[in-house]
């Protein structure tokens, strides 16, 4: 086919994908910006299947055998993964992505018997690198996100000196053979080895409440390897879709790190599990409260808010929070939700997990909303949430957290945390919240407490 | 320092487009709302999935009797495959569940 018509598909693919990834950040519009986004891939993957090429071996059952493998394992999983297990499906897509481009690199680096012009070598090794990077600290983030793997195997000696010294490493030996123009199998396999030890090292000591920076991170380091890919395989498509994702990324990652009030250096060289939290240690007796009590309580109330974070997704208990939201309703209780931006394992955890069990959007507040709405509220339920509301970000200057805006649930009446014990939480962190005048807990399982307040509802 | 600027000249046209593609990025991007921190991480997700194109371009000028890179290269494709169908599949069932509950 004319190259200048293949060129001219190329191009409105990319306007489509542009116009696609701006709809896709309104919520009127997002459905129909993602099906844009399929639709110029859609177009860009056709047009590279025929494309004339300086060898033309084509090798169309291989790519067929791909595409059709690839295809139903991506719809199979795609429709099987409970919306709760959604960060570490996309850790999972994501790390694919990244190895994908890696392998675009060794391919390349076979097909052209290692050798080639310093620019070349440099670029396609840096793509090695980052692709290997994204893809085995998303398989070390999908192990965290699905229990697999806990932070504290994951401890690594000094892992900010490592990591530093493991990239100095990687960006010298990048260099070096980009000079040479040369490198051996050997060589290559070394240098991929080297990759995927600064991969495991860079993210596993992040971990816990951090877990949100992570994820947006590594997905735009796949953007970018797949701008790179893009560089490498001259494909313009392949260029702005990276850059978009990539840029992305970027703003998410920034987006989480101002909602935890940290830098984004400190998040990646802080080490924050390394140390065991900081802070005042917190003395004093937590009082605790009955599920019939509480369901009493809950009765006579006029507002009630709940506070969600990962605790409600391990515990799947989104749905029967929403049974309480009707049943207290009916009661004519108002029930809101406050989210804080980081609650979960993933930028947006709550809302999706919520949307799942039907709560309409008008019922989630966002930080300031909530702040402003918890001062008035009767009862706030915190269900599985922890360092979001640990007033230790307020009030304790030595505190790992101190800055971070939390909701803050100082002046709500009565704070309900229902919790399994006393553990500290994912981060380590001591939390005075418990202690505090207006807080009651109500321990045990969160899904199974509530099945208890309302069937106690009932009877009121 | 010729060499670095003989390689500017060279690859102006693809500079030019990194750059701007850089601040359209930031420009298409920025003031999600919270709503859809994970639709669109999913979405842009699954665009990172064209790295399937790159595998596919390369695969066709790879030798046919070359078997190692022809593995690589479909190992490529069948990754790519599954972060672009997946991803754009997973970010449907998202938004749908957020447009169900619009109708309501």
């Amino acid at each position: 086919m004319n190259i200048v018509i293949l060129d001219g598909v190329l191009f409105i693919a990319s306007i489509l994908l542009i116009v696609g990834l701006r709809k896709l950040s309104n919520p009127d519009s997002a459905s129909n910006g993602n099906s844009l986004a399929a639709v110029a891939l859609g177009l860009g993957v056709l047009v590279a299947l025929v494309y004339p090429l300086e060898t033309q071996n084509n090798n169309y059952l291989y790519i067929a055998i791909g595409i059709f493998v690839g295809g139903l394992i991506g719809i199979i999983s795609a429709k099987k993964v409970p919306m709760t297990a959604m960060p570490e499906m996309v850790s999972l897509f994501n790390g694919f992505g990244g190895l994908s481009a890696a392998l675009i690199s060794v391919v390349w680096m076979v097909n052209n018997n290692f050798a080639g012009e310093t620019t070349e070598i440099g670029i396609v090794l840096l793509n090695l690198f980052l692709g290997l990077v994204a893809f085995i600290g998303s398989m070390v983030a999908y192990g965290k996100l699905s229990g697999r793997l806990k932070d504290e195997h994951l401890k690594i000696p000094f892992s900010t000196v490592v990591n530093i010294v493991v990239l100095l490493i990687a960006i010298g030996l990048i260099l070096v053979f980009s000079y040479n123009g040369y490198l051996s199998t050997s060589q290559t396999i070394l240098f991929s080895v080297l990759s995927l030890f600064y991969g495991i090292t860079f993210v596993a000591p992040i971990g816990g409440a951090d877990m949100p920076v992570v994820i947006a991170t590594l997905n735009a380091l796949t953007g970018i390897t797949a701008a790179i890919s893009g560089i490498i395989t001259d494909n313009k498509l392949m260029l702005l879709g990276g850059v978009l994702v990539g840029s992305s990324g970027i703003i998410l990652t920034l987006l989480m790190c101002k909602a935890m009030n940290r830098h984004v250096l400190s998040v990646f060289f802080g080490n924050f599990s390394d140390s065991k939290g900081g802070g005042n240690q917190v003395e004093g007796n937590a009082k605790e409260i009955s599920a019939a009590n509480l369901a009493i309580q809950l009765a006579y109330s006029q507002r009630v808010c709940i506070i969600p974070g990962y605790g409600m997704a391990v515990a799947q208990a989104q749905k029967i929070v929403k049974e309480l939201e009707e049943v207290l309703e009916r009661k004519d209780v108002e029930f809101k939700y406050a989210i804080h931006p980081v609650a979960g394992r993933m930028p947006g955890h709550m809302n999706v997990l919520l949307a799942e069990a039907d709560v309409s959007y008008d019922k989630l507040l966002d930080l300031d909303e909530a702040n402003s709405y918890l001062e008035s509220t009767d009862v706030a339920i915190v269900v599985g949430a922890n360092d979001v509301v640990n007033p230790s970000a307020l009030e304790d200057p030595s505190s790992k957290i101190y800055g971070m805006p939390i909701l803050n649930l100082a002046k709500t009446k009565n704070v309900i945390v229902l919790k399994r014990s006393m553990n500290p939480g994912y981060a380590g962190i001591q939390n005075p919240l418990f202690f505090k005048e207006n807080t009651k807990m109500l321990f045990g399982d969160a899904k199974k407490s509530i099945e208890i307040i309302l069937r106690e509802l009932k009877d009121v | 320092m010729n060499e670095i600027i003989a390689f500017f000249e060279q690859n102006i046209e693809i500079i030019y487009l990194l750059t701007f593609a850089v601040f359209l990025g930031f420009e298409v991007i920025s003031k999600i709302p919270t709503v859809l921190h994970t639709p669109l991480m999913s979405g842009s997700n699954a665009i990172s999935g064209v790295v399937l194109i790159g595998a596919i371009l390369l695969i066709r000028v790879t030798e046919p009797t070359n078997y190692f890179p022809l593995i690589m290269a479909t190992l490529g494709i069948i990754l790519g495959t599954i972060n672009l169908v997946g991803g754009l599949a997973v970010t449907s069932r998202m938004l749908e569940m957020f447009n169900k509950k619009k109708r309501k």
